[in-house]
């Protein structure tokens, strides 16, 4: 399809500073990258090719983001780690006034405080973001994992 | 083999650090427990509705098949191929009317009987098997099945009681209350912990974690020690219930235990509250209830969360926590949508359980290195294990222990049961 590239370079931007945000420990920055009606959540490719509805990890509204990032940062204990996510190029599969959607692949790295890495999880989003102006926003992040076997815990966004 | 176990306490408050670490004892273990007279979860009925529906599971390490063939009967198996022990079934889950190796396209029943293989007689007048060749003598071990309201058991061991027994009318009776009405599974996760399965089998009878661990639960009152509940054990204390009732406690009652701790009772709001809507269904009240039987199951009830949890070991190492999380059929769609907006709470992301894999590969890393240490489990008291009406005990794992030293064959002088 065609996509201009003004608008494939606002998303894959995007997409950018998405990985970059969490990467960085800076997960209230990441939240303010979705809409306040946005739809965030975690499922495995298990769980999709058998028609189930599981989730991992589900908000959706950009409250519930907040009340998890809010809970990663006071409430839940969990094992300290950096993130390293390596993204994919971008492949559009539709638009519609103004709202794009487009899959991108991921792989998730984590590394223990003693440098140790390993690879956490490897799958893709589905996503469907909206321009506002020159700005672009996250209306839908579906991250569909491969790796449905979660190393240790999922604690920190993918 | 007998492990030299120097068990300083015959009342099992004291658990050396090495049984999560030796290889000898985990082979034992799969042996004498897991291939032995217990009885250990399967998967659900509900995940196989149909005639000819399979799926597989695992037996502590062995691969197994479970599967319904053409009347309907249930049938378990162990998933290895008679000839050369390939994995027969490598999908998680099917419907076949015959299940095929892929090595030398052996063929066997939905009962698991080997019922046919290429080239038997040979061509031609040459090769093939010899003639007496007893396909029914080498067909792959099976074992005895039992439903128990829907919850599949299975065990390798002709000793085995019966499931009535083995559960007992409380372990009967708690599955009943789960799986009242008909299932509606709703999917799957799964979770890797690097550490021993046992320290996954202590921590579901340990309710003294529960609130100061999973800092969730407390901060936004979900559960804490001060609510009602307790621990209840059958009469071997193999299995146990930890429970508690909604809105038993009062927040002052509640600010006034958890002084002394980081919990911030009043200083944090969830702006969604949806999260923590409850809508009771069950006659007893109880939101949260967390049945575990020896040696590998867990049903789970946080709100209106409903799954199971089944125990895989993967070495003395590491297991897999893979856990079936369900509705009911009869559940409407706002109700489906409740129930998977509450399942953030639950599973390897879980507001109240993702912590419980950092404590145990914690503990798996620091007590390597000390062969002679011993947990300490003291609370809720020492000697005899009994049902408690609060909150604050960890007497249940000792009960874990006592079983599991049973079945191992390594009691100690006058242990208790």
């Amino acid at each position: 399809m065609t996509v201009s590239p003004e608008t494939r370079e606002l998303l894959t931007a995007l997409m950018a500073e998405y990985a970059m945000a969490i990467d960085e420990d800076r997960l209230e920055d990441w939240v303010e990258l979705f809409t306040e009606d946005c739809d965030y959540r975690v499922v495995t490719r298990e769980n999709v090719e058998q028609g189930l509805p599981n989730v991992l990890m589900w908000c959706d509204n950009k409250d519930m983001l907040r009340d998890r990032v809010d809970s990663y940062r006071h409430v839940n204990v969990y094992n300290p780690h950096y993130d390293r996510h390596v993204l994919g190029p971008l492949r559009f599969t539709g638009e519609k006034d103004g709202a794009w959607t487009f899959d991108v692949s991921y792989s998730l790295f984590q590394t223990t405080l003693e440098g140790e890495s390993r690879l956490f999880s490897v799958g893709r989003y589905r996503i469907e973001a909206r321009l506002e102006g020159d700005a672009a926003r996250l209306k839908t992040v579906t991250v569909i994992a491969d790796t449905g076997l979660v190393p240790s815990l999922l604690a920190t966004p993918i | 083999m007998k492990p030299d176990i120097a068990w300083p306490r015959n009342d099992y408050s004291r658990v050396p650090f090495w049984l999560h670490h030796d290889e000898d004892i985990y082979a034992l273990e799969m042996e004498r427990i897991f291939r032995g007279p217990a009885w250990s979860y399967l998967c659900l009925e509900a995940e196989i509705p149909n005639p000819c529906d399979f799926r597989t599971t695992w037996v502590g390490d062995t691969p197994v098949i479970v599967s319904r063939a053409k009347d309907g009967v249930i049938h378990a198996f162990v998933n290895r191929c008679s000839h050369r022990g390939a994995m027969i079934v490598r999908e998680l889950r099917g419907n076949a009317e015959r299940l095929v190796c892929l090595y030398h396209r052996w063929c066997y029943s939905n009962a698991g009987e080997l019922t046919g293989l290429p080239f038997r007689k040979g061509l031609k007048g040459e090769g093939g098997m010899p003639e007496d060749f007893d396909m029914k003598a080498v067909s792959p071990q099976r074992l005895k099945v039992a439903n128990c309201h829907g919850m599949l058991f299975g065990t390798f061991s002709d000793r085995a009681e019966t499931i009535e027994a083995y559960l007992g009318e409380f372990g009967i009776g708690m599955v009943r209350r789960f799986l009242s009405r008909p299932v509606r599974i709703l999917g799957y996760s799964r979770q890797r912990i690097a550490g021993n399965w046992k320290l996954y089998a202590e921590n579901l009878r340990d309710t003294y974690h529960a609130s100061l661990l999973h800092e969730f639960f407390v901060t936004y009152g979900v559960d804490r020690a001060t609510q009602k509940g307790g621990v209840k054990m059958d009469a071997r204390h193999r299995h146990n219930m930890n429970h508690a009732y909604a809105g038993s406690d009062s927040q002052e009652e509640a600010k006034a235990a958890y002084a002394d701790t980081a919990a911030r009772l009043d200083r944090m709001q969830l702006r969604d509250k949806k999260l923590l809507n409850y809508k009771n269904e069950f006659p007893d009240g109880m939101n949260l209830a967390a049945p575990t039987f020896f040696p590998n199951a867990l049903l789970i009830q946080i709100n209106n969360t409903l799954g199971t949890r089944q125990i895989r070991p993967k070495g003395p190492g590491a297991h897999e926590v893979f856990q079936t999380l369900f509705g009911y059929v009869d559940d409407d769609e706002a109700m489906t949508r409740h129930r998977l907006i509450s399942a953030n709470l639950v599973g390897p992301a879980g507001f109240v359980s993702m912590e419980d894999g950092e404590a145990i590969e914690v503990i798996q890393k620091a007590t390597r290195s000390s062969p002679e240490g011993c947990e300490v489990i003291e609370m809720g008291g020492r000697g005899p294990v009994a049902d408690q009406a609060h909150r604050v005990t960890e007497a249940p794992i000792r009960g874990f222990w006592s079983y599991w030293a049973e079945l191992m064959g390594v009691e100690p002088a006058g242990g208790i049961r």
